[in-house]
């Protein structure tokens, strides 16, 4: 697989990229727990982080005028252990300067197509709003705690009433698991564009749209595989989000995280046009090969690492 | 009791749920995308026996439940409680009948059964996976029945209905799968 991958890439002129795993800066994204680490040779010490995604030292190459570029690396994240998750993982990152949105979803496609040795013949593309909308009846674009828990109640997944209450982005994370996601199983290929606008994370917000957000999630047999983005270069905007997130974090109690000052450089030194997309290679595999759970393509998973 | 926290839900850990004590059967990580992380958990109710699906936010503490499984030995009944005794300490436990519940059919004085204790008070007995029995009522048998084909109803000692092969006789003792309730051999004295 990982030969194919780098010969579809070789083939189209993207070049490799190899950057840190540890980092002297990680992300501010609350959900996203990482790995933290010390670097001691006196007089200097400093904490470090295993990465969480190898995304924003790309974007710095990207600033520094790379062009398009691949990485197949390692990512950590910790506490995420379970049947499709592992702490630390295989991801395929890739950025295409001058993409559109729909440009890079078709090269995803492209690529699955190459690994499989077969054309696709069931893709699907879908607004996250429609498939929510058909699977739901619900708007996901606009909240409505009364509505979502009337849906929830009748529909089998109570729960959600207390855990998620008046916290919309948990909510369509909840109903989206549960209610949406299965439906994605019927297609091969499904690719859901449009996330709302709250759930950007670190997309560019539709220029004709400001309630969606410019990212796709793609699933194949209904197992999400790769989340893309229409990339946010904004810097003044980024370091919003960034301090979001922290007022956030601590809201949760989660220790609140330095922000990544070199990434913010780039982002006002001006980042290009660009489409980018992070793939989970072992999820891939797993899928490709027809495997129940993410033990059965690593070697020696994490409870045997 | 300690609490358990999502990260430490593995089938078999028992947890207390609506004032009931549940064991976890199968618990499922779910993390959309840049999303907040769920735990599905398939739970059994131990009083009731009943399979329930529960979600949990990822990290969120429950409590444990006092629940041990225990090896004990029938004695016999009063008539109200059934009385059982852990061999290795002679100390007694009476079960009542929610306790006992289908177990009941298959007890036979000093049996080895799996008693569930909450809060050391019993929750449920498990018979053992096979039991030896007389049987206490069928048809007679004809010359010439063999295994093949067919067979009877037979009344146990302890009032259990099972089919046996045409034939088993009155007084024979057969060894039977509790968890099928289908009969499995004679059992040579």
């Amino acid at each position: 697989m990982l030969k194919s991958i780098r010969g579809f890439f070789e083939q189209k002129s993207v070049l490799e990229v190899e950057t840190p795993l540890l980092c002297a800066a990680t992300g501010t994204d609350p959900q996203l727990d990482f790995f933290s680490s010390f670097y001691h040779c006196a007089p200097e010490n400093k904490a470090m982080y295993l990465q969480t995604s190898p995304e924003f030292a790309m974007k710095r190459l990207l600033a520094a005028g790379s062009g398009s570029i691949f990485q197949i690396c390692k990512a950590f994240r910790n506490g995420e252990v379970g049947r499709l998750h592992n702490p630390e993982f295989s991801i395929l990152e890739w950025y295409r300067v001058d993409f559109t949105l729909d440009q890079l979803m078709d090269e995803v496609l492209e690529l699955i197509a190459e690994l499989l040795g077969t054309s696709l013949k069931d893709s699907h593309k879908v607004s996250y709003v429609d498939v929510f909308k058909e699977a739901t009846g619900l708007n996901p674009l606009v909240f409505c705690q009364t509505s979502y828990a009337e849906y929830a109640v009748n529909n089998n997944i109570k729960d959600a009433v207390s855990l998620c209450g008046n916290d919309h982005s948990m909510w369509l994370d909840f109903i989206f698991s549960y209610k949406v996601q299965p439906t994605l199983e019927r297609h091969f290929v499904a690719m859901v564009y449009g996330y709302p606008a709250i759930q950007s994370s670190l997309a560019r917000i539709n220029p004709d749209d400001s309630a969606v957000a410019d990212r796709f999630e793609v699933f194949i047999k209904g197992l999400e595989i790769g989340n893309g983005f229409f990339e946010l270069s904004d810097a003044n905007e980024q370091e919003k989000r960034f301090d979001q997130e922290n007022q956030c974090r601590q809201q949760k109690g989660l220790v609140i995280v330095q922000k990544d000052e070199k990434f913010l450089q780039a982002l006002h030194a001006g980042l290009p046009d660009c489409s980018g997309i992070a793939i989970g290679l072992d999820r891939l595999l797993m899928v490709l090969s027809n495997a129940q759970s993410l033990n059965d393509v690593i070697a020696f998973p994490f409870e045997r690492a | 009791m300690a609490k358990y926290s999502t990260n430490e839900f593995k089938a078999g850990l028992k947890i207390m749920l609506d004032q009931d004590p549940c064991a976890i059967i199968e618990n499922e990580f779910i993390k959309p995308g840049k999303g907040q992380a769920f735990s599905r958990v398939r739970i059994r109710n131990l009083k009731t026996g009943r399979v329930i699906e529960r979600t949990f936010k990822s990290g969120e503490s429950v409590e444990g439940a006092d629940v041990i499984d225990m090896e004990m030995q029938y004695l016999y009944n009063d008539g109200e409680f059934w009385h059982f005794m852990v061999p290795d300490t002679f100390e007694q436990y009476q079960a009542d009948s929610n306790a006992v519940a289908d177990a009941v059919k298959w007890l036979k004085d000093q049996d080895i059964c799996t008693m569930i204790l909450w809060n050391d008070a019993p929750l449920s007995v498990t018979p053992p996976n096979f039991v030896e029995l007389a049987i206490a009522e069928t048809d007679p048998g004809l010359k010439g029945d063999t295994s093949g084909g067919g067979g009877k109803p037979a009344t146990l000692e302890t009032g259990a209905v099972v089919r046996v092969p045409l034939f088993v006789q009155i007084g024979e003792m057969i060894r039977v799968d509790t968890r099928t309730g289908e009969y499995v051999s004679r059992v040579k004295e």
